[in-house]
């Protein structure tokens, strides 16, 4: 594909890109507004900012977003990578089929249906063994099962395409296949295992309609307080917020795209110069 | 390398798959199973599907008046079809939008493809909930584009966007956008350029050429990006949800009133396994069959 794009494929690209970016863009603006009416530029004013520091509500349930999504990515970066190993190095063992399908399945289930059956699931869990009680576990439980799909899908990609030689070689000089994986094998899966970290992180953090359901009445997750906020009609702090959420959000990613696509330019340079 | 790690494979296959069996398989037999439950004012609010008599009997106790009621109360059908029609409409248009905006990127220069894929992507990883709200600044009765169009005279009163059909497609097609671009530029980007050439050289027009080579070569990417789009679509729930209005009932919406609003746990899971035999099921027996010849 060398030949130039079109200028008319290359302005449809700019619309779409500005359709994606204005609403943000609008957004931050609002946040600086003075005015609490949205049709009207009062001035500017980082008031917002400054009352977002004293409403306990948003900061709480901030906080115990933080801790879930923590918690969840960390658990779903384990189980993920281990379901992504199984399925690329042990070929043929009884349960690939089901672990497969329960790996791929959450990716096309819609959040609702997931949230609805987990909520009855945890509800006569709590009847049968008295556990989980709902709130920060059973929102941790039903946040680490959609995020292990996606850990599974992005590490198996990195597995498959991984060098299997390295490995191979440190076995016949004599590391057990544990310590082959812990030592050759996880450094070269590390990238992926990272993003997909941060990927479960975002999503955990987003989530609205799952935790919904499994938080039950006591714990508010910020999405959560978000949307009931939202619901009623717009409130110029949740401006202040979301422009705060999504540049953070923007320079992370920016930030950790810049770092693993130089750390794989030094690797492929080091493979380079040991003469591969 | 299959032998060598004999002891201790179960030690790592085992845990995603009990995790993922008690937290993801099972809770569908359970919703199955109160599906078949009537609604009661206790905690948990509905009857014992499984109970045992005085006499040490096992009782079965099913009803099937919930799924008797989503036949016959006609919201169901409406959300439906409303569903479909919606996710159906959208993914059209993402298609539209998206497939020049994919061909553009993976012909620009390579040096640039990188930044342009970040570019698109960047809005997925920020807060989905913030942007359908960034959105409804957008085209609220005073929001950003009536008060700029208002503004440059070129309409005289507010046009109503809001709580209509058209905001929940925008919704859609804002939100959804990068996953219908990123596979249809993955399958254009590895295009052979010098098909295309040879086309030209046989004396085909542009336009043939894109329609007989790069089209059909592209299928795998439309395929994959509109199913992309049109499955979380379907079951939507925030965006008609904030966009839309009464008229604007997805069947994500449906099942949160049902079970927030009425308290029905058992009609709301009712609603959720005829959902997950209706739409969920043909796309997963279609996406197995897909991988499966991937495989092959």
């Amino acid at each position: 594909m060398e030949r130039r794009a079109s200028p008319a494929l290359l302005s449809v690209l700019l619309f779409g890109i500005a359709l994606l970016y204005l609403p943000i863009l609008v957004l931050i603006g609002y946040s600086f507004n003075a005015s609490p009416l949205v049709n009207v530029w009062g001035g500017f004013s980082t008031a917002w900012y400054g009352q977002l520091l004293h409403n306990r509500q948003l900061l709480e349930a901030a906080l115990l977003s933080l801790q879930v999504a923590v918690a969840a990515s960390t658990g779903a970066v384990i189980l993920g990578t281990l379901a992504a190993t199984a399925l690329v190095r042990f070929g043929r063992f009884r349960g690939r089929l089901l672990l497969t399908g329960m790996v791929n399945a959450p990716l096309v289930m819609p959040e609702i249906i997931t949230g609805i059956t987990q909520l009855l699931l945890f509800v006569s869990m709590m009847q049968l063994f008295s556990w989980p009680h709902r709130g920060f576990t059973t929102i941790v439980l039903s946040h680490i099962t959609f995020c292990t799909a996606y850990v599974t899908i992005t590490v198996q990609s990195r597995l498959q395409s991984a060098d299997r030689s390295l490995e191979e070689a440190a076995m016949d000089l004599g590391a057990s296949p544990a310590r082959a994986f812990l030592e050759i094998t996880l450094p070269i899966i590390a990238p992926a295992i990272i993003s997909s970290w941060l990927l479960c992180f975002t999503l955990s953090l987003d989530d609205l309609v799952i935790s919904s359901f499994v938080a039950g009445p006591g714990a508010s997750t910020l999405p959560m307080v978000i949307y009931s906020k939202v619901k009623l009609g717009v409130s110029p702090d949740i401006n202040a917020l979301a422009s705060l959420i999504v540049c953070a959000v923007g320079v992370c990613i920016i930030g950790a795209g810049y770092l693993m696509t130089r750390a794989d330019r030094r690797r492929a340079l080091e493979a380079q110069l040991a003469g591969r | 390398m299959k032998s060598t790690w004999r002891g201790s494979r179960w030690l790592i296959i085992l845990p995603p798959l009990l995790f993922l069996l008690v937290f993801f398989l099972i809770p569908f037999i359970f919703a199955f199973k109160i599906s078949f439950a009537e609604a009661a004012p206790r905690v948990p609010p509905f009857t014992d599907v499984i109970s045992f008599t005085r006499d040490h009997h096992l009782q079965l106790t099913l009803t099937l008046g919930n799924y008797r009621y989503l036949l016959t109360d006609e919201v169901y059908g409406v959300a439906y079809l409303y569903s479909l029609r919606t996710a159906l409409f959208s993914t059209l248009i993402c298609l539209l939008l998206g497939y020049p905006m994919a061909y553009a990127i993976a012909r620009s220069p390579k040096s640039a493809q990188g930044l342009l894929l970040l570019i698109i992507m960047l809005p997925f990883w920020t807060s989905f909930l913030l942007r359908v709200y960034a959105l409804e600044g957008i085209i609220r009765d005073n929001g950003f584009l009536n008060t700029a169009l208002l503004h440059l005279g070129l309409i005289s009163h507010p046009l109503r966007i809001m709580r209509t059909s058209l905001a929940v497609y925008l919704g859609i097609i804002y939100s959804y956008l990068p996953f219908m671009v990123l596979p249809l530029f993955a399958t254009l980007e590895k295009l052979d350029p010098l098909l295309l050439e040879a086309a030209g050289d046989l004396g085909s027009t542009p336009r043939r050429a894109f329609l007989d080579i790069t089209l059909p070569l592209s299928l795998p990417g439309v395929i994959a990006g509109s199913m992309l789009v049109f499955i979380p679509a379907v079951g939507e729930f925030v965006i008609p949800s904030l966009l839309g209005g009464p008229n604007q009932l997805m069947i994500g919406r449906v099942l949160w009133d049902e079970f927030f609003g009425n308290h029905d746990w058992p009609v709301a899971s009712a609603v959720a396994i005829a959902f997950l035999l209706l739409l969920v099921g043909p796309i997963a027996v279609y996406q197995y069959y897909n991988v499966k010849q991937l495989e092959a």
